[in-house]
């Protein structure tokens, strides 16, 4: 297990290097000069432009300005925004608890609804209600985030106004930041009706963000169980008796979840991804509009930054997920 | 009654308990986040709002929904006989806000004055570098040159003497890089090491006071009890809810989660029309949408040239089209909302056989151009590929072969500028202090040619009115000179002014007293709830 766990680790380095070349490289080879797109229409003299080109550092070397970024992360300073002038770190940190409260909500939610649904459809296979879970998930799959957001708000807001268009909690209660996450402040804030408050402002966003993993989740879940479903101890289990809620939930659902967790794993890079439209729509203020944002505003410590602690979260939860396919299935740590 | 009616009048129940009975709290969905609370460092209209407008306040200010400069933190001000110092008399008694964090010692002086410019001014003041300082609008103002030296005359009076007359002096001082900080705070802050705070926790003396800013998400103000306008603001408390797609914030006006939304969907604005409880207050914004030939280059480098393309181009079907009637056609290169619009100019005619006939009379036959559409949405612009496509379309009527580019952003800027570039480009302008200085100096003088005159159009007998305008120290006489230059424009044609936008406000009906400001500006001092 130890030798399993340090090869893993050992292929982070490499993995993160190249991540942070590339969220270096990436916007540099972007079109656009941020201090022109900084004065707009209304320009700048030479001078002054050479003047901020020199504080923001754009004046030296593309090497020096790698080299200068490399030793900043290795001391753990992503730099600072041009736009709000505040350590990437300090921004960051204040937008990721609200990330992670809709991502976690969102994954819970798919977790639920997916794995019984792959269940049902894979026991039920080629009935009516297999082909009715199966084209529904490749609906969800194929859904503009976008598209779906607004017509979920129209719908359940605008229409028939049982959830709040946006944000995380009625702007009427006010109560400062404890721990960044919603639903932990608003239950210690003490004041009524802000929890009720805070769950109304997540249906919508997590039904939205929920939707493309559950669709893959609910898949992935039908396709292992009818194969494990076909193995010689799934015909000996039924052979013996038992009934088909204890072969299909105990016998193979077990061993069919292997594969199933590492589509779970895969799926935080999805949720990130889609995380950036859904905060986008629904004013929630986590770290996905706030790269949308930036990258309207040319703020290259922002999305350099941003991009590096993305990449690093789904690696380390990839890390885990590795590690726990390991505890999984134990044939994996041998080879 | 549904779960969200069902949550929100607890909610509100719960409030109007806690608090005073008839407390006012107005929602306002802004469009997105302020880049910073220091209104001197940024140049977008949403940090205005929301440090600016709400907390801060000037010398002079635009009276609301006008560009008329009105007395603000100054009662007066005079001008010397030479044009070059103001002086400004500064109300007595003037409170600054009383916050968690600072809580005044004396009423508003010199000092502060003094203070809110030096520090831009001033290299070495501590507060110049505090937040990676980039005072945009100062320099683009010329302060620097401009400001000779700022002199404390006594407690409340402040002279600013100028190297040159500068007219537009007095306007620029109504913008929000002239915002009035308390020294008595800075100072607080400089003692606690802490100079960055002042972007991050404003403290004015404007309508209202800052309470808290969550990034990304909500932006909280109460009243300022001690506001130097009598009996205002009205509001008791004032919420900037972030939202920054323009349907999500039609949806949450319509459901009441807030009250005044900027910059609809110009396609939804009939529905918001007929909407129960919604109404839509429109203004023409200070602005106008433009196509610079390059004047340097043959054949643009001939009137007859420019003014035949201008005739070919069917600006009402633009209109039509592109601002989806939410626009008008500019004859003149400054809106008609502004002084000195000189309403007399006549428009070039749609007329495409008369163009051809004109070209060909100058020997232009086979043209092919190139045609420059912006890579993004602007006020004066919403769909500038669309709109390019349209006037390629119009030209090769009268046998003119337009080719449409386009680069991102920051290089359309940098490479319209320059004297020897290719074609004609699709621009505009916002206007800053609603003087035309800012329009007719700004984007067509000679020292602008390789800058913002897209045109690279240096044309002495223009040059010289709007020079001298510059000088004159009433607004009559000014507006004679401007007038006469537009006339010059018209004939010279260095421009095909295409349109001025319109502005939308929709809000709920139970908000009183709401003007669309032509600056574009989101003021609520003289708002109130009606209910």
């Amino acid at each position: 297990m130890f030798r399993f766990f340090l090869t893993r680790l050992l292929t982070f380095v490499p993995t993160f290097v190249g991540v942070t070349l590339i969220s270096f490289a990436f916007i540099r080879v972007l079109p656009g000069d941020p201090i022109i797109v900084m004065a707009g229409e209304r320009g700048m003299s030479e001078a002054r432009y050479q003047e901020l080109r020199e504080q923001f550092g754009f004046d030296q070397p593309v090497l020096v300005q790698f080299w200068d970024y490399l030793t900043g992360i290795l001391h753990g300073d992503l730099g600072m925004s041009y736009v709000t002038k505040k350590p990437v770190w300090d921004e960051f940190f204040a937008l990721f608890p609200a990330t992670v409260e809709l991502s976690l909500c969102a994954i819970v939610l798919a977790i639920c609804l997916g794995l019984p649904a792959g269940v049902i459809a894979a026991v039920n296979r080629g009935k009516f209600f297999d082909r009715a879970l199966m084209s529904t998930a490749l609906v969800g799959y194929s859904m503009p985030i976008f598209w779906w957001a607004l017509l979920l708000i129209i719908v359940f807001s605008g229409t028939l106004g049982w959830t709040p268009v946006s944000g995380r909690i009625d702007l009427l209660y006010y109560f400062p930041d404890a721990t960044g996450f919603m639903l932990i402040d608003s239950l210690m804030s003490g004041q009524k009706g802000a929890f009720a408050s805070a769950i109304s402002h997540l249906i919508l966003p997590s039904i939205v963000l929920a939707t493309i993993p559950l669709a893959v989740i609910a898949r992935q879940t039908r396709s292992a169980m009818l194969e494990v479903l076909g193995e010689d101890y799934i015909r000996t289990a039924r052979a013996k008796g038992l009934s088909p809620m204890r072969v299909s939930g105990l016998h193979a659902l077990r061993n069919a979840l292997i594969p199933v967790v590492t589509v779970i794993g895969l799926s935080v890079g999805v949720l990130l991804a889609g995380a950036i439209l859904t905060e986008t729509i629904f004013s929630w203020p986590g770290i996905g509009k706030w790269m949308v944002d930036s990258i309207y505003r040319r703020d290259y410590p922002v999305v350099q930054g941003g991009l590096l602690l993305i990449a690093g979260m789904v690696m380390i939860v990839n890390l885990i997920v590795d590690l726990l396919y390991g505890v999984i299935n134990p044939k994996i740590r041998k080879r | 009654m549904t779960l969200h009616t069902f949550l929100t009048t607890s909610a509100l129940a719960l409030s109007m308990a806690s608090a005073a009975a008839a407390q006012q709290t107005l929602v306002y969905c802004s469009e997105g986040s302020p880049e910073g609370f220091d209104p001197a460092l940024y140049t977008s209209g949403t940090t205005f709002d929301a440090a600016g407008q709400a907390v801060y306040a000037r010398l002079v200010e635009f009276k609301t929904g006008t560009t008329e400069v009105v007395p603000g933190l100054a009662e007066s001000y005079d001008i010397s006989e030479d044009g070059k110092t103001y002086t400004f008399h500064l109300r007595p008694g003037t409170k600054f806000q009383t916050t968690d964090f600072f809580t005044p010692t004396r009423d508003l002086n010199a000092d502060d004055v003094i203070f809110s410019f030096m520090r831009q001014l001033d290299p070495e003041n501590p507060f110049h570098n505090a937040s990676g300082g980039t005072f945009e609008y100062f320099n683009a103002m010329s302060m620097p040159e401009l400001i000779e030296n700022i002199e404390k005359v006594d407690d409340l009076t402040v002279a600013f003497h100028l190297t040159r007359p500068e007219a537009p002096f007095i306007a620029n001082m109504a913008m929000d890089f002239a915002s009035i900080m308390s020294k008595e705070y800075a100072d607080q802050l400089l003692e606690a090491g802490r100079p960055d705070m002042l972007n991050q926790q404003p403290l004015g003396a404007g309508p209202f006071a800052f309470v808290a800013y969550q990034k990304d998400a909500v932006i909280r103000y109460r009243k300022h009890e001690g506001f130097y306008r009598e009996g205002l603001p009205k509001l008791d408390n004032l919420i900037f809810a972030i939202t920054p797609d323009a349907s999500v914030r039609y949806q949450k006006l319509k459901a009441g989660e807030c009250h005044v939304m900027p910059f609809p969907n110009p396609a939804d604005i009939e529905e918001m029309k007929s909407e129960d409880g919604i109404v839509v207050e429109e203004q023409e914004g200070l602005n106008v949408g433009y196509m610079a030939y390059n004047t340097q280059q043959p054949p643009f480098d001939n009137p007859k040239v420019r003014k035949a393309l201008n005739m070919a181009m069917d600006k009402q079907a633009i209109i039509d089209v592109v601002f989806q009637g939410a626009g008008e056609i500019a004859k003149n290169p400054i809106p008609p909302t502004m002084w000195s619009y000189n309403d007399a100019v006549e428009d070039d005619p749609y007329d495409p056989e008369a163009a051809k006939a004109m070209l060909e009379a100058e020997g232009v036959t086979d043209l092919s151009m190139k045609l420059w559409a912006m890579p993004v949405q602007r006020p004066y612009n919403p769909n500038a590929r669309r709109m390019a496509e349209m006037m390629q379309a119009d030209f090769e009527k009268v046998g003119v072969n337009a080719e449409i580019v386009s680069y991102e952003w920051g290089e359309y800027l940098d490479r319209s500028k320059e004297v020897d570039r290719d074609g004609a480009v699709l621009l505009g302008w916002t206007g800053d202090n609603g003087d035309p200085d800012n329009f007719l100096a700004t984007l067509l003088s000679c020292d602008g040619v390789g800058g913002a005159n897209r045109s690279q159009w240096c044309y002495e007998p223009f040059e010289e009115l709007i020079q001298k305008a510059k000088t004159l120290p009433t607004q009559a006489e000014r507006a004679k000179l401007y007038e006469e230059a537009q006339v010059i424009f018209k004939e010279q044609a260095p421009w095909a002014t295409i349109a001025h936008s319109k502005v939308f406000m929709p809000m709920r009906e139970e908000v009183k007293g709401y003007k669309v400001h032509p600056l574009g500006l989101h003021i609520f001092t003289e708002v109130s709830l009606d209910k």
